[in-house]
């Protein structure tokens, strides 16, 4: 069956309905394309496994951080809603009446209320949602009459009433006749003039149709009183609620899915860098972060055999022992093995390349090796970072995630950023250095680590000898030295004062008991950063669990179909790699495809291009091109085909969105972009 | 915002591909506005500038410019260092931010560096975004016979004895002119400029045909050059080029021959010669381009797993995708249910769409009060069975009829739905604009470039296309189609306005027949009785759209088919030969 008609655009194909039952499972897909498919099913399910963890963990986490929110605005929904009740009874406070309780959301991700929505309608028995588009709807209706919507609200209340009491009472009994709650999803959206209208209609009906309006808001809440002049906005009672900041919230995303030995999947540098900076310079969408991350751990596992050996350590030594020869093989040709192996001693390099059982030994205690260095790696991390967090100008950045950036890029303390931030931390005062020393206390409490748990050991000593100092008070004058400069003098000799007593300070340097001991921290945390912090290509077998291909990524997330195009029409060579088409910078060779030709000719124009002179030159580069093969047809009949060949050019052109037919000079077209592309 | 910041955005929009890094290259300006506007403040300048538009500028060149980053990194640095110096106004923020920025250029164009897959690597942002310099009418015959020539050198000698080649028209006094013209230009402006214009020449790498005259110029020029700073030179040049885009852009008047197509005789082709003259040309490259989509082809398993674990995939770059979807489908989709979307179609939409989903896939026979409940019924449909799977395959997503803000709605909420695949294909060049943040979170694309060079020719074959409209066989066909279903005098009644129509060829103030004229005539060929039973069948033609009616300068309504004399001709002939 074909695919093409000139009478109608959707072909539908079924299946023998036989056939159609036997659908293809989809890891069946993981391996076909590649030829070197080791475990691949195994690979597909430990996918399967760690995307689904990674998944309820980050939907965990959106909960939590949306809780409070959650139950602050349930907390103001019923107090409105009591409100109501109030004031049913009470009905001389008209004005008050007239006051539509207004929750206003601010909101960085929109999905958020979408969830909102599905809370409110467990927990307050929502009557009407109206969502975005829908709006019209209502307002059609209100525009009919706000009492048909009353009355309608009246039955359906009575309806409700008597029928599940039982129910409703059991959980709140003064849901009587619940508010209809209306969100408007994305304030912004709306037309002003609707929005205004709406909210006056519903205002006089308030007291026979409890309304409670909810706004997202994307921006800030100045936005209301932009969007609504006081007049409405005076008939809003408005409380305001702030969701977390989408920033922050990348935050946590990151600190709970990377920064763990939780999941043994990891990012190299330039991936995490890539998925930060679509985040921070595009979309500020965490969903589209995750998507991200879902499509690294794909291609991780898809592209890279060993990937099967990315699992939890117990079920990685389990599965290692399942290894086959090529799997083997796979391991002693990773880089990172190779190097390793070159540094061991020679009969232990014959074994390892040599013997699989010895080589699979070794393999198990280089995973172990490989999480313990993790689990370091992360305490120390966080425990750096509380250092350089807080210094001014955040020398290393001020989110964990950009430290962690450099630290996986390269040796961090060959950094210039490293030194100065170590040279600031050497000025820290006391009470300063030891808020950090307990937080880091902390951090290395919480684990269980061997080698580390001396590090909490060195640390609560240097909060205890902290503490020492400020027993013993130190004894040290300072006021000999200062009492000289306070004398008056001109300039040139202040300055002469000052450079004396700088000098003096450096020749008989004595240090306070504090500076020595600060001296002490700062060193040991140097020692640490240099123990612990290493990258992670220095670990043999870092490849199985770190995920490098960035490029794929960008690829994929956040393509340049512009500059693909421009690519293509004006370097074929790029594409076609053929050396006919080879030329510098900036020329086309004339056999290039037809478009290329014509492409290249029409930036030669302004706004208006004459297609008569465009074909002429276009003919002219072509048939330079076509003299060197044989001439077999005529020459007139040539020039047809070449016409033939320019018009499919220019109209390809017009598709692509280069050029559009134009009115104002006979046979001319018009150019739709301005320079190169 | 002021109207050069606009143009900045235009450009800026170039660089990337989606509404949302429009939306940051916004933030981004406003940001700048906001700096500059404290410069002001801090610098207590009289002169009230809202936007630093060199600031925006440069910045934008910078980024672009991913090759020359580092020439004008101090650039940079000075313009960041100026901005830390000031803590007061709590700028640290932006400050961090501003790094960052220098940050992410980096990685950009590390990262287009090591891409090599990717098109966006050979010569990147550059030279797409940089500036041509101003045209000359001659401009693109002198290049067409440069391209003629540049390649194989031992070839242009003999060129250059072939008389063929020589005798395009303009090419023999094309060097002349062109300097000429060259010179006169350098000559009108300043002296500062004239540097300016020459460094646009070497930027845009444009042919330069006659060498002696530049190099005049740089002769002149020199002096001018040392004087003034390399960071004033750039600005200034830099504006330079925005005065000339504005200037382009702001008078109507464009200079371009007068020849039209009608002299020459080939202008005329329909879509049948079209296709059997261009099926006699052998595709070049074919090695090649079987090599490219070879390569393709082996992603189609990656396509399948991609699709099945939620992703939706678009196809993007030069060339016809069509047949490598075709071959998508016959390879992998043969088992599955699935239904091909020709987006090029002129009469598709997504009414039609949806039909065939529920008509065909589902086979659901009864009717819908609108698209949106049809919609709503589809998705109720797919989320209960999950047992039921779909794969869309849409040829040309942004094509005229699918591009809509609605129907990209729809179809987005269809992607987003489990059990339902979608493959799409894209080639306009602003395709992505079609996106914002929630309808790319619907689709949910993974991109994946797909350039084959294959030409578009199912694509542009529904297309009125410039060249090929004259031809009619479409409007003839139709036309046919449309006047058989019309009573013997009806055809009568349209027969009599050709043939007046055909009469008046020649006559270049003819905008039409009269009513009243037109009457007169139908009566006396006793084809109506009334000015009524004309008024109706009036209607009716122009509910056909084959005719169109004007109010002239009298206020009398005058007639007119809207075809071409060609096909009217076609058709009276047609006719003659049937009765």
């Amino acid at each position: 069956m074909a695919t093409s008609s000139v009478s109608k655009g959707c072909f539908v194909f079924k299946p023998n309905f036989k056939k159609r039952k036997i659908s293809v499972p989809v890891e069946d897909y993981f391996n076909k394309g590649k030829n070197e498919s080791e475990d691949s099913k195994l690979r597909f399910e430990t996918y399967q496994l760690i995307w689904q963890q990674m998944k309820s963990e980050t939907e965990r986490l959106q909960e939590e951080l949306n809780k409070n929110l959650f139950d602050s605005l349930i907390e103001f929904l019923r107090k409105s809603y009591s409100g109501f009740q109030k004031s049913s009874r009470d009905w001389g406070c008209q004005i008050k009446l007239r006051e539509i309780p207004t929750a206003a959301l601010i909101l960085d991700m929109k999905h958020f209320l979408q969830k909102l929505v599905s809370q409110l309608m467990m927990d307050c028995c929502v009557d009407e949602e109206t969502k975005e588009g829908s709006i019209q709807v209502a307002q059609k209706k209100t525009h009919c009459s706000m009492d048909s919507l009353s009355s309608w609200y009246t039955n359906v209340t009575r309806k409700t009433d008597p029928k599940m009491p039982r129910k409703k009472r059991t959980s709140s009994s003064q849901w009587q006749s619940p508010p209809v709650v209306l969100i408007l999803k994305d304030m912004e959206s709306f037309t002003t003039k609707v929005l205004q209208d709406f909210i006056i209609i519903s205002s006089q009906h308030l007291h026979e149709f409890p309304l409670i309006l909810i706004f997202g808001i994307a921006t800030s809440p100045i936005i209301i009183h932009r969007l609504l002049p006081h007049a409405v906005s005076s008939l809003l009672c408005i409380e305001l609620f702030q969701s977390l900041s989408c920033k922050e919230h990348l935050t946590t995303v990151l600190d709970k899915l990377l920064l763990t030995t939780q999941f043994p999947f990891k990012l190299s540098e330039k991936v995490l860098q890539i998925l930060t900076n679509i985040f921070l310079y595009h979309d500020f969408s965490i969903q589209n972060f995750i998507k991200g991350l879902q499509l690294s751990l794909l291609e991780h596992f898809y592209s890279q055999p060993l990937s099967v050996l990315c699992c939890n350590l117990p079920e990685a030594k389990r599965r290692i022992n399942f290894l086959s020869d090529n799997q083997c093989e796979n391991i002693r040709r990773l880089p990172s093995f190779r190097r390793y192996v070159e540094k061991q001693a020679s009969e232990k390099q014959v074994a390892l390349l040599t013997n699989e059982r010895f080589l699979k030994e070794e393999i198990q205690s280089l995973l172990e090796n490989l999480h313990v260095y993790h689990s370091n790696y992360f305490l120390v991390l966080r425990c750096l970072h509380q250092f350089t967090s807080s210094l001014p100008k955040y020398p290393l950045g001020r989110q964990i995630r950009e430290l962690y950036c450099t630290c996986l890029e390269k040796n961090i303390w060959d950094s210039e950023e490293y030194v100065s931030a170590l040279q600031l931390l050497r000025m820290l005062a006391k009470d300063e250095l030891m808020t950090i020393l307990q937080k880091c206390f902390k951090i290395f409490k919480s684990t269980s680590e061997k080698q580390l748990g001396s590090t909490a050991k060195r640390i609560e000593e240097f909060l205890a000898q902290f503490q020492n100092l400020d027993e013993a008070k130190e004894e040290e004058d300072t006021s000999g030295s200062l009492s000289k400069g306070l004398q008056k003098t001109d300039l040139y000799h202040l300055q002469k004062s000052l450079l004396e007593m700088k000098e003096l300070r450096r020749t008989n340097k004595k240090q306070t008991r504090f500076e020595v001991l600060r001296e002490k921290v700062v060193n040991f945390i140097d020692s640490l950063v240099r123990e612990y912090l290493l990258p992670p290509e220095t670990q043999p077998l870092h490849e199985v669990v770190y995920f490098t291909a960035g490029h794929t990524l960008r690829e994929h997330l956040n393509a340049a179909p512009r500059i693909a195009l421009h690519t293509a029409l004006n370097n074929p060579y790029y594409y076609l790699k053929n050396e006919a088409l080879k030329s510098e910078e900036g020329c086309i060779p004339n056999v290039a495809p037809d478009i290329c030709i014509a492409y290249k000719l029409h930036l030669e124009c302004s706004r208006l291009i004459n297609l008569v002179d465009w074909s002429e030159a276009f003919a002219t580069v072509v048939t330079a091109a076509e003299k060197m093969d044989a001439d077999s047809a005529t020459s007139e009949e040539r020039n047809e085909i070449i016409h033939a060949r320019f018009i499919r050019a220019v109209s390809e052109l017009e598709l692509l969105g280069f050029i559009k037919p134009t009115k104002q000079k006979t046979d001319h077209v018009a150019r739709l972009t301005w320079g190169g592309c | 915002m002021s109207y050069k910041c606009m143009y900045y955005v235009n450009v800026y929009l170039a660089v990337d591909i989606n509404f949302s890094s429009l939306l940051s290259a916004l933030l981004f300006l406003f940001r700048l506005a906001m700096m500059s506007k404290l410069e002001l403040k801090e610098d207590r300048m009289l002169e009230v500038q809202f936007v630093g538009d060199d600031d925006v500028l440069n910045h934008i060149l910078d980024r672009e410019a991913g090759a020359k980053l580092k020439k004008e990194r101090t650039q940079l640095l000075v313009n960041t260092k100026k901005i830390i110096k000031k803590p007061e106004y709590d700028l640290e923020e932006d400050d961090q931010e501003v790094l960052k920025d220098q940050n992410y250029v980096e990685v950009l164009g590390r990262d287009i560096q090591e891409s090599l897959k990717n098109g966006s690597a050979a010569d990147g942002g550059n030279k797409v975004y940089s500036f041509q310099n101003r045209k000359h009418s001659e401009k693109m015959a002198k290049l067409a016979s440069e391209l003629a020539k540049t390649p194989r050198k031992n070839v242009s000698l003999s060129l250059k004895n072939d008389p063929e080649i020589i005798n395009i028209p303009q090419c023999s006094k094309v060097p002349r002119s062109h300097s000429d013209s060259e010179s006169e230009y350098s000559t009108s402006n300043s002296e500062d400029d004239d540097g300016v214009a020459q460094e646009n020449e070497e930027d845009t790498n444009e042919v330069i045909l006659n060498q002696k005259i530049p190099s005049q110029n740089r002769a002149v020029s020199a002096p001018v050059c040392k004087e003034t700073p390399s960071k004033k030179m750039k600005r200034d040049k830099t504006s330079d080029l925005v005065e000339e885009y504005f200037e382009a852009h702001s008078s109507s008047k464009v200079l371009t021959s007068d020849r039209t197509l009608q002299k020459l005789k080939r202008a005329k082709l329909d879509q049948q010669t079209l296709r059997n003259l261009l099926s006699k040309v052998s595709p070049s490259f074919s090695a090649e381009l079987k090599q490219l989509s070879q390569q393709y082809e082996q992603l189609f398993h990656k396509w399948m797993l991609q699709l099945r674990l939620g992703f939706n995939i678009v196809l993007y770059g030069l060339g016809s995708k069509r047949d490598l979807l075709e071959r998508f489908r016959t390879t992998v989709l043969q088992d599955s249910i699935h239904v091909v979307i020709n987006g090029f179609f002129p009469g598709i939409s997504v009414k039609s769409i949806l039909n065939s989903i529920t008509e065909e896939v589902l086979n659901h026979m009864g009717t819908f009060r609108s698209v949106l409940d049809q919609l709503d019924w589809i998705v109720n449909k797919f989320k209960e069975d999950s047992s039921l799977e779909l794969f869309l395959l849409i040829h040309n997503l942004d094509s005229q009829m699918l591009r809509g803000d609605k129907s990209q709605q729809i179809i987005g909420q269809l992607s987003s739905l489990r059990n339902i695949y979608l493959i799409a294909s894209i080639d306009h060049l602003n395709a992505p604009l079609m996106w914002d943040h929630a309808k790319q979170s619907l689709y949910n694309w993974l991109w994946y470039e797909t350039t084959t060079y294959s030409p578009y020719t199912e694509e542009t074959s529904y297309e009125n296309s410039l060249l090929v409209k004259q031809s009619g066989s479409l409007p003839l066909s139709s036309l046919i189609h449309v006047l058989r279903s019309l009573t013997p005098n009806a055809r009568g009644i349209f027969r009599l306005l050709i043939k007046y129509q055909l009469d008046n060829l020649d006559n270049p103030s003819y905008i039409g027949l009269s009513f009243q004229d037109f009457y007169q005539q139908c009566r006396e060929a006793f084809l109506v009785n009334s000015d009524l039973t004309l008024r109706a069948q009036l209607t009716e033609f122009r509910d056909h759209k084959l005719i169109r009616t004007k109010k002239g300068t009298d206020g009398v309504e005058y007639l007119l088919i809207p075809v071409d004399n060609g096909t009217l001709r076609d058709f009276l002939e047609r006719e003659e030969e049937e009765s």
